[in-house]
């Protein structure tokens, strides 16, 4: 589980969170919306240490983010950035790189990295193109290694940064069974996601970000009953109930 | 065949090629030996010209000339080929070396300026070679990281260090005529006046440099996997980036101070190994070393032999071959943007 409490954070004068209050339960799909510059990849980064917090603390299973060692962190949460350099390097060795936490000096990967990093790859099907380069994939593809990635770094929070840029619509859905099964697994899972549609289906709670600031929070019921969506983004979201469960889809007035 | 056995018949390919060569160079030059010679001598006897006149000159000639000229061409082949390599992983750009980026040029500013203070050997040499270096490293790293600079635009900057750093350093010689003296053997590169008195310090600098970077592989690798991405697996980025700079500016500065301004090794020994052994720095450093510090000797072997009994500096040599290797590199890559 992570808690945010009274958060303040930001890059030197440019104070981007402004007091956030945030709970991610463990075992829960936590979506966080908003639109561009809202504060969401902050938020992310403010859970990994990566941006100064100037006010409030931030938990994760109980421990203070801020009293932690970065390897120490690095085993409580897998982080999914959303700009990730393209290393010259197999999808193979990018994987068993997220057991690197898990090293002493001098940090060598051991057998029980290897098998742990290729049942990553198999969970996420991409054991065939372990050898290749990095370079050589497609955005889908190296997406899937990124999370192939998270996967491997064993850890009981992953927070992802639009994961589900580059994937078509059908390893979209793939990814959302993916999440599924990492919450059902006990995992605290955390989502920046710009398709609402998605959240709404996956997610067990949204949390709405506008100004540096959670805007609303609650579960996607909650969120589609108010008019959030219309508020962050002018769009109206609606529901219908179908034979394969709950379906949504965006309401678009004419136009002439 | 597997990527495993591949890779242990290509370091042992590399490490008996490189052991051929250090042996053709100790054996060829104006006085030749047999291996059988060559052995016997090192081995402590005169070895078949024992009793003849020329059995003590020809120790001397080996021991005290081609011995401490071999070694300091393989340590500084080895030293500049990792330097290259591990600048080219840390600022994510493959075009980066010591000579191209301005690490040689402040390490040969600093040797200039330490000889016109009149330390000419020593360690105060390798340490004046290694703060030249040093700085040079930080003004690029901090000017790449202030200014958010592109890849290409690194490698701009830093070679307009390096005629920064020049220029100094030819003004220095000018107004002080006894470094011009030592300054024309330094600025071409080449192992002529080469001492055990000069190679000692910056030899012991460099095998430092490389146990620790040895044992430090993987964490190279994570640097390159971007800042977000590293400290999310438990990098601490800026730490270990800052380390590895110190590294590389270290080999760089210690070769530099024995060698000279030696150009291109960098460069063109991590592209070529890279070719074959992939990213990897597990694999790409010890092959780096082992290669650079073979073709550097194979070099200055051929310096020594085709015009003898004149000597043409090793540094000519390698700007002969590194210079269109280099322009080979822009051209090749220049439709696809690979280096930006």
């Amino acid at each position: 589980m992570i808690e945010v409490k009274n958060v303040c954070a930001g890059y030197g004068r440019n104070q981007v969170l402004h007091d956030v209050n945030f709970v991610a339960e463990q075992g829960k799909i936590t979506v966080i919306i908003g639109s561009n510059g809202s504060g969401k990849s902050t938020l992310l980064k403010a859970l990994l240490g990566l941006v100064p917090v100037n006010g409030g603390n931030i938990t994760v299973e109980g421990a203070a983010v801020n009293e932690m060692t970065r390897a120490e962190l690095a085993k409580k949460i897998a982080y999914l950035p959303q700009g990730k350099n393209i290393a010259d390097i197999s999808a193979g060795r990018m994987v068993l790189h997220g057991r690197f936490p898990y090293l002493k000096y001098p940090r060598k990967y051991r057998e029980e990295d290897y098998r742990i990093a290729e049942e990553a790859m198999k969970q996420m099907g991409i054991s065939s193109f372990a050898g290749k380069q990095m370079a050589e994939l497609s955005g889908g593809m190296r997406q899937k290694v990124y999370i192939a990635m998270a996967l491997a770094q064993q850890t009981p929070v992953i927070v992802m940064d639009e994961p589900t840029t580059y994937l078509d619509i059908g390893q979209q859905l793939k990814f959302s069974g993916l999440i599924k099964q990492l919450s059902e697994s006990r995992k605290t899972v955390i989502l920046v996601l710009h398709d609402i549609l998605l959240a709404l289906k996956i997610s067990d709670k949204i949390a709405a970000m506008k100004d540096g600031k959670i805007f609303r929070c609650g579960t996607p019921e909650e969120m589609l009953a108010s008019d959030i969506f219309y508020t962050l983004y002018g769009v109206k979201v609606k529901a219908v109930q179908t034979d394969a469960g709950m379906q949504y889809y965006y309401e678009f007035a004419d136009t002439e | 065949m597997g990527s495993k056995k591949r890779w242990a018949m290509l370091l042992g390919g590399t490490i008996v090629t490189s052991l051929t060569i250090a042996v053709m160079s100790l054996c060829l030059g104006n006085i030749c030996f047999t291996p059988a010679e060559l052995f016997g001598i090192l081995g402590g006897s005169a070895g078949n010209r024992a009793g003849s006149g020329m059995a003590d000159m020809g120790k001397g000639i080996l021991l005290y000339a081609r011995l401490p000229r071999t070694i300091a061409s393989l340590l500084a082949g080895a030293a500049l080929a990792v330097s290259g390599a591990v600048l080219q992983n840390v600022l994510s750009n493959k075009l980066a070396s010591p000579s191209i980026i301005g690490v040689n040029a402040g390490a040969g500013l600093g040797v200039t300026l330490c000889c016109a203070a009149g330390v000419l050997s020593g360690y105060g040499v390798s340490c004046a070679a290694f703060a030249g270096s040093l700085i040079t490293v930080f003004i690029i790293f901090i000017f790449s990281c202030r200014t958010n600079a592109s890849k290409t635009t690194v490698i701009l900057g830093g070679v307009a260090l390096n005629s920064i750093l020049n220029a100094i350093a030819e003004s220095v010689t000018v107004l002080d005529t006894d470094v011009a003296m030592l300054s024309i053997d330094f600025r071409v590169g080449g192992f002529s006046s080469v001492s055990y008195q000069r190679l000692m310090p910056a030899a012991l600098l460099i095998l430092a440099a490389f146990v620790l970077l040895f044992t430090l592989c993987n964490e190279l690798d994570v640097v390159t996997l971007g800042d977000e991405t590293a400290q999310g697996i438990g990098l601490p980025v800026g730490k270990y980036r800052m380390l590895f700079l110190v590294l590389a500016a270290l080999l760089a500065g210690a070769a530099v101070s024995f060698a000279g301004l030696l150009g291109f090794i960098g460069l063109i020994v991590p592209h070529f190994v890279r070719r074959l052994t992939g990213n990897e720095s597990g694999r790409l450093l010890p092959l780096c070393a082992i290669s650079g510090a073979g073709f550097v000797n194979l070099c200055d072997m051929v310096s020594r032999l085709v015009f003898a009994p004149y000597e043409l500096p090793v540094g000519i040599l390698m700007s002969v071959i590194g210079g269109p290797v280099f322009l080979l590199l822009l051209v090749r890559y220049r439709g696809g943007h690979r280096y930006d």
